[in-house]
């Protein structure tokens, strides 16, 4: 925040163009950190099951999108892995904390690791970013381990609470191949 | 196990329990595949999947693999190996071939009905035993194929009777349901299958298809989660919620609704339940799909088809329906323990968008990799599979439940109640018959 009032301040002096490539340096740099910083924590949230803080990391009408081809450019009208808003976020939460979840018992576990982050654009009146990045998940369940790994790309909106998702798309290196058993929560 | 008992596997089935080798014995499960799924039709794939002169898709059948292709004069199921050294020709899901498939090998080709084309230089051939009009030399086609409403099957196997005799009026309901929905009597497949892996027999997940007392145990979970977030996009938007919610809230229906259902039981194994979705409600999309229904075939014939509520039917042994929501699941068995299932769904042609968007809502909750139905689905038949595999723990499996009361009527039997165990008695039936035959 205080650097935005410091950027529209920066804006004023003559020597503009200067100060200018400086500062997109250090906002670039800033930005990077701060996406991966987000990612991270994402990817902790979900490995620890803290569902409040997932349904939180989302805008109003934020969307987690995993596509079932590559090539698909919508979800909307269209067979998808998972196309979740809020509420269907909501209602797979409470189906995994039932206590009549019968496939929840072992409930599984999962381990992320995130790498890659390249920031695709950020705008910069608003401080949207959108960001791709690579992940590999462990999953344990039933004595059983299954591995996923695919890209993240993220559309990010920058509110006073930092960043929030508007869409997350998931593209899986698996999602053509059969699936051993399904997915019963988010990569 | 009973002596011999796998000599002659008509004895491992009787009229109200079934032994546990039907479903975990290998030598059982190799004779399956040879007296049933090379003896009986084969659901290979629809019309509509392959759209394109050259189109292909490759699919199971037994243990053969086998393509689905268009050429100039129609469709074709053939065997997916190359008569030279013997090379799988196709091996992605789908495809196009150009104008004819070309072995990566040896790079012989052959037309799209499979006949061969050229062999390279072929002076090699010259005075061997070699018969380029040698059907040996070309690619095999499936013994029979036969086609339904634009359904494709394939039999593996000379004689039997046709596909439209043995589909029967059970079995061919199911296509005549889905395409009846249809104004202009036909039905487009979407271009995706969901292809989700069992780690179970084959048949415990036909028996869940039909299976009307198991919903509101193993889906209480989803069924109750649904439930709430109905009240809670209400509260929060103001609106009513998507129907996905009302198809996942189902399942908190109490027993007595399941029992009031009504299953059939068809010769060779199909089976019906009848629906309990309650597809019909006075909301707009329903109203100008009646409208298009309407206009297309009367009202009365109208009135007919959309009265008609089915909720599954499965073809023995090969496929489970559901025609009102126009999806289907062909179940491969790839071992005793392990069965492939291809999901797809489908268009009605002429029909409003939003009959689509109510298939494409069930195929996302129901039947996605993402699915919070199956999730408890297929841990049941896992934890089943792995029970049935123990030694000490027993050796039959119960359908006694209302047994004996199944009434018959021209060689339908109908169930006294929708919880009855009557499907799995059917299939069982029909299962018996196949294995005795000719052992
Ligand atoms: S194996 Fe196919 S051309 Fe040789
Ligand atoms: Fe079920």
């Amino acid at each position: 925040m205080a650097r935005d009032k410091k950027d529209k301040k920066a804006k004023k002096p003559k020597a503009k163009a200067k100060n200018h490539r400086a500062n997109r340096r250090a906002n670039g740099l800033d930005t990077q950190r701060a996406v991966e910083q987000f990612l991270y924590n994402q990817a902790e949230i979900l490995d620890e099951r803290r569902w409040d803080d997932w349904l939180g990391l989302f805008t109003k009408d934020g969307k987690y999108w995993m596509p079932p081809r590559e090539d698909q450019e919508t979800g909307e009208g269209m067979p998808n892995i998972f196309y979740e808003d809020l509420f269907l976020m909501d209602m797979r939460v409470r189906r995994v904390e039932h206590p009549y979840a019968h496939s929840q018992k072992p409930k599984n576990k999962m381990s992320h690791v995130i790498g890659n982050v390249v920031i695709e654009s950020e705008d910069r009146k608003t401080g949207d970013v959108v960001a791709r990045s690579k992940f590999h998940v462990v999953e344990f369940r039933n004595d059983n381990q299954r591995y996923f790994a695919g890209k993240y790309r993220h559309h990010l909106k920058k509110t006073k609470d930092g960043y929030k998702i508007r869409l997350q798309r998931v593209d899986i290196v698996s999602a053509e191949g059969p699936f051993d058993y399904v997915l019963q929560y988010w990569l | 196990m009973p002596d011999g008992i796998l000599g002659n596997p008509g004895n491992l089935v009787e009229p109200d329990q079934v032994h546990k080798a039907c479903y975990t014995d290998d030598d059982i499960f190799e004779q399956e595949l040879d007296k049933i799924f090379h003896k009986s039709w084969i659901y290979i794939g629809h019309e509509t999947q392959v759209p394109k002169v050259g189109d292909y898709w490759t699919t199971w059948v037994g243990r053969e693999r086998m393509i689905l292709c268009r050429g100039e004069d129609g469709v074709h199921v053939l065997y997916n190996r190359c008569p030279h050294r013997g090379a799988m020709l196709c091996q992605g899901l789908n495809g196009n071939a150009g104008k004819t498939f070309r072995c990566p090998y040896h790079a012989w080709t052959y037309n799209l009905d499979g006949s061969l084309f050229r062999i390279p230089v072929e002076e090699g051939y010259d005075g061997t035993a070699f018969d380029p009009k040698d059907p040996r030399f070309s690619m095999k086609p499936a013994e029979q194929m036969g086609i339904y409403r634009g359904f494709v099957f394939a039999k593996l196997s000379e004689g039997g009777p046709d596909l439209d005799t043995w589909l029967g009026r059970g079995a061919r309901a199911a296509f005549d349901d889905i395409c009846n929905r249809s104004p202009e009597g036909e039905v487009e497949i979407v271009q995706n299958c969901f292809r989700v892996i069992q780690h179970s027999n084959w048949k415990i997940f036909l028996e869940n298809q039909l299976d009307a007392l198991h919903p509101s145990i193993t889906h209480h979970s989803t069924g109750e989660a649904a439930a709430e977030m109905q009240k809670v996009y209400k509260q929060r938007t103001g609106e009513d919620p998507p129907i996905g919610y009302q198809f996942l809230a189902d399942f908190t229906l109490p027993y007595e609704k399941w029992d009031s259902l009504s299953t059939y039981g068809h010769p060779y194994g199909h089976t019906v339940l009848g629906g309990y979705m309650g597809l019909r409600p006075r909301d707009p999309i329903t109203v100008s799909h009646e409208e298009a229904l309407t206009k297309a075939y009367g009202a009365e014939r109208m009135d007919e088809i959309l009265s008609t509520n089915v909720h599954h039917v499965l073809v023995y042994p090969c496929l489970s329906v559901q025609p009102p929501l126009q999806q289907l699941r062909a179940v491969r068995p790839l071992a005793a323990d392990k069965t492939l299932t291809e999901i797809w769904h489908f268009r009605l042609k002429g029909a409003p968008e939003g009959i689509y968007e109510r298939s494409l809502a069930y195929y996302y909750h129901v039947n996605s990799p993402s699915t919070m139905v199956n999730a408890d689905d297929l841990q049941n038949f896992n934890a089943c599979h792995e029970g049935l595999r123990l030694g000490g723990g027993g050796d039959w499996v119960s359908f006694h439940r209302n047994a004996g009361q199944d009434p018959v009527e021209n060689g339908v039997t109908t169930s006294v109640t929708g919880m009855s165990e009557q499907p799995m008695r059917n299939m069982f039936a029909a299962w018996k018959e196949y294995m005795s035959a000719g052992s």
